[in-house]
This record gives structure tokens, sequence and C-alpha cells, in this order.
């Protein structure tokens, strides 16, 4: 079979293509973005977790060091049970904080840990004690109000 | 007088519904044909190369310029809006997700259908027309295997690899406006595109649209090229209804599959 004029134009053509797949899969989208290295599992226990998605990064001191795995209710406490892979690289001390923030006014909610002083580590598979849940604005709105209001009643006494 | 008008009114609205299913009937007998039929063309695969030159390679250029001036345009009005709410560094993910998921495949199907699928259609019909299919039979050589199903393959090859590339200009096309020409920050351009665009949900989601638009306009063009009326009208009026009835589905598929793939 002789090579033609024709092929190597399609060569051309299917490189580009794959060339222009690899872009976006790359550059435009998040698989060449770090992964985490043998990723550990660890859990904690919120009251609420407001609008915490799936995926959504576990950050502690502003770095990204790992992405929530599954969130769930525990049936026996009713509080909802969130489950992180944590990068292998950094480890936490038993007694962190865990909260959950927003990533400025209107941005996305992550999960905040501040590490305690504790000198033993969690153990991959352990929950983390020490929890804040969400802010949920119209809660803190209606506490602002009834403890004004009460204020207000208290002082026409 | 009047009762006779009446009922050639729902008369000719009856035939119409009965003449429409009747081609859908026979353009699924035709796709299943064309599967059956397709061994012999892709194991010779020059043929189905010739195609992919005809509807791919000559339809890059068309592609590459639209997907650089949608991009452009998605970087100066993304800019305009996001820049009120101070979130002009939303921008690259702003313009990467609306061509990944959406832009990138509808208009590449769109200009694909226009610039390859009339064409296919135009040449089937012609060759209908001038009686080479018939021809061909007489050959013992199965039109439908030597001709129509490489120019089948071909389009459904091309389609994804040319979506994916309009796809990658246009995110060229943001970067030069946003980035290069009105100074938004490069970093924050890519990395909040990197955060906000997944691999699995954005890029593959697209690659499949895409392959699906290729798949309809493809099948919609031979159809229309071996069903068309054997004269000049009959194929001109084909050539017509291969661009409205594709252009019609990429956009009907587009809702169905982004209700499936992006919903909640």
């Amino acid at each position: 079979m002789r090579r033609a004029t024709i092929d190597i134009w399609v060569g051309i053509f299917v490189v580009a293509g794959l060339v222009a797949l690899l872009f976006l899969s790359v550059r435009v989208g998040n698989l060449g973005a770090s992964k985490l290295q043998n990723p550990y599992e660890l859990s904690a226990l919120f009251d609420n977790i407001g609008g915490l998605k799936v995926r959504a990064p576990v950050k502690s001191a502003g770095v990204v060091v790992g992405r929530v795995e599954a969130i769930t209710l525990d049936s026996a406490t009713y509080q909802a049970k969130v489950t992180f892979r944590m990068d292998d690289r950094f480890h936490f001390s038993r007694d962190t904080f865990a909260t959950i923030n927003t990533a400025g006014l209107l941005g996305e909610q992550y999960v905040g840990l501040e590490p305690g002083g504790d000198p033993d580590d969690l153990k991959p598979g352990e929950t983390i004690k020490k929890t804040q849940s969400a802010i949920v604005l119209e809660k803190l709105i209606s506490q602002f109000m009834f403890s004004s209001a009460e204020k207000g009643s208290s002082s026409n006494k | 007088m009047m009762l006779e008008g009446i009922t050639a009114v729902f008369g000719g609205i009856g035939r119409g519904v009965v003449d429409a299913v009747w081609r859908l009937g026979f353009a699924a007998r035709f796709l299943g044909m064309l599967l059956w039929l397709s061994g012999s063309c892709l194991r010779r695969f020059n043929l189905v190369m010739r195609e992919i030159y005809f509807s791919g390679v000559l339809s890059l250029i068309i592609i590459l310029v639209s997907g650089l001036f949608v991009g452009m345009v998605l970087g100066i009005q993304g800019y305009e809006i996001l820049v009120r709410y101070g979130s002009e560094s939303a921008l690259g993910a702003m313009v990467a997700l609306s061509l990944v998921r959406e832009l990138g495949p509808v208009l590449a199907g769109l200009l694909f259908a226009s610039r390859a699928g009339s064409a296919i259609t135009a040449e089937i019909g012609l060759m209908k027309a001038t009686e080479q299919l018939d021809a061909m039979d007489m050959m013992a050589v199965d039109p439908i295997a030597r001709v129509v199903a490489p120019r089948f393959w071909g389009g459904v090859i091309s389609m994804p690899l040319l979506a994916a590339m309009f796809s990658a200009l246009g995110v060229l096309g943001g970067y030069i406006v946003g980035v290069v020409m009105i100074g938004t920050d490069p970093g924050s351009f890519w990395s909040q595109m990197q955060a906000n665009v997944d691999f699995r949900q954005d890029i593959v989601n697209g690659v499949i649209k895409s392959a699906v638009f290729g798949l309809a306009v493809s099948w919609v063009a031979v159809f229309e090229g071996y069903d068309a009326e054997p004269t000049a009208e009959g194929v001109s009026r084909a050539t017509t209804r291969t661009v409205v009835i594709s252009s019609l589905a990429i956009l009907g598929l587009d809702f169905i599959l982004t209700s499936l793939m992006f919903r909640g």
C-alpha cells in the first residue's frame, strides 16, 4: 500500500485534535493538578455542614491538604459525618480543630483544620473530636433579632 | 364545500405525520444496514481516511477561526459582567466552562453540519441522481458499504476532534482578550480555570456530547443524501433538510444530554 498525501493531512488533523484534548485536560481541566499522595482517611462530626459539598477542599493555613470524600448523616447522633481524604505528607495532632469556612463572601465552602498542641498525630481512620459548624446566616440574624427584641422588652419594664 | 376543505386540511396533516414516521423508520433501518456493512470500510481504512480529509481537515479553517473569535467575544463579555462584581479573576473559569460544556460541542456541531454535512448529502444525492449508485449495485458493489459507510465514519471520527480544537482555540481566544489585551492576572486566569473545570464532569462530558452530535449529523447527512429525490431540485431540498434537521437535532440532543449530565 502506498502512502498518499491525504494521509499526512489526516495525520496532522488527528494529532492536532489529540493535542487539543490534552490541552483541555491538563491545562484547562484539573487532570494536571497535583494529586493527593497516598491519601489516608479522616472523618469529623459536625452539627451543621451548611453548603459543604463532596470534593470541597480541606485546607490548613490556606494550603490544600485534602478533599472531602463523603458526607453522610450519623443516624445515632443526627450529626453530619464528613469523611476526608488527606495527603500523606501532612499529619495533624489529635486535638486538631475542624471548622467549615466560606471562601470570600459568596465563595465555595471548605473545611479548615487548625492543629493543636497534642504530640500524638491523628491516625488514619480516626475522627476529629473538636469541630465548629458552618455559620448559617439565617440563624445568626434570628439570634440577633430575638436578642435585641428581648433587650427592648426588658428595658421597657 | 366547507367540509371538504376541513377534511383536506386534516388529510394533509395525517399524510405528513405518516410520511414523517415512515421516513424515521426507514432512517433507522438505514442506520442498521450502515452499521452492519461498516466492517469492510473499516478494514479498508483508506476510504475512511479520505472522508476524514474532506469533512475534517477541510473544516479546520472555519472551526479554528470561529473558536478563536467565540473565545474572544466570551472574554470581552465575561469581563464586562464579572468586573461589576469585582470577580474578573473568574474570567478563565467562565470562558473555559462555557466552551467545554456547551459552546464547543454545539457550535462546532452546527458548523460541521453546514460545512461537511451538507457537502456529504449533496455528493451522495448527486451520485444517486446521476445513477452512479445504481451502477455500483449492478457491479455487485454495495453502495452503502462503498460510498455511505466511509462518509458516515469519517464524520463520526472528525467531529469530536473538531470540537476539542474549537474549545482549545476558544480558551486561547479568551486568554488573548482577557489577559493580553485587557490585562487581568494570568495566574488567576489559569488557576481559577483549573480549580473549576473538572476532568470527568466537564471535559469527558463535552467529548461525549460532541461524539453524539457527530453521530447525529453524519447519520442525517448520509440518510438525506441516500433518500434524496434523484433530481436537481430533490438534491437541493435534501441538502437544505440536512442542515435544518441536523441543527435541530444538535440543539435538542444538547438539551437532553445537558439535563442528564449536569443535573444537580
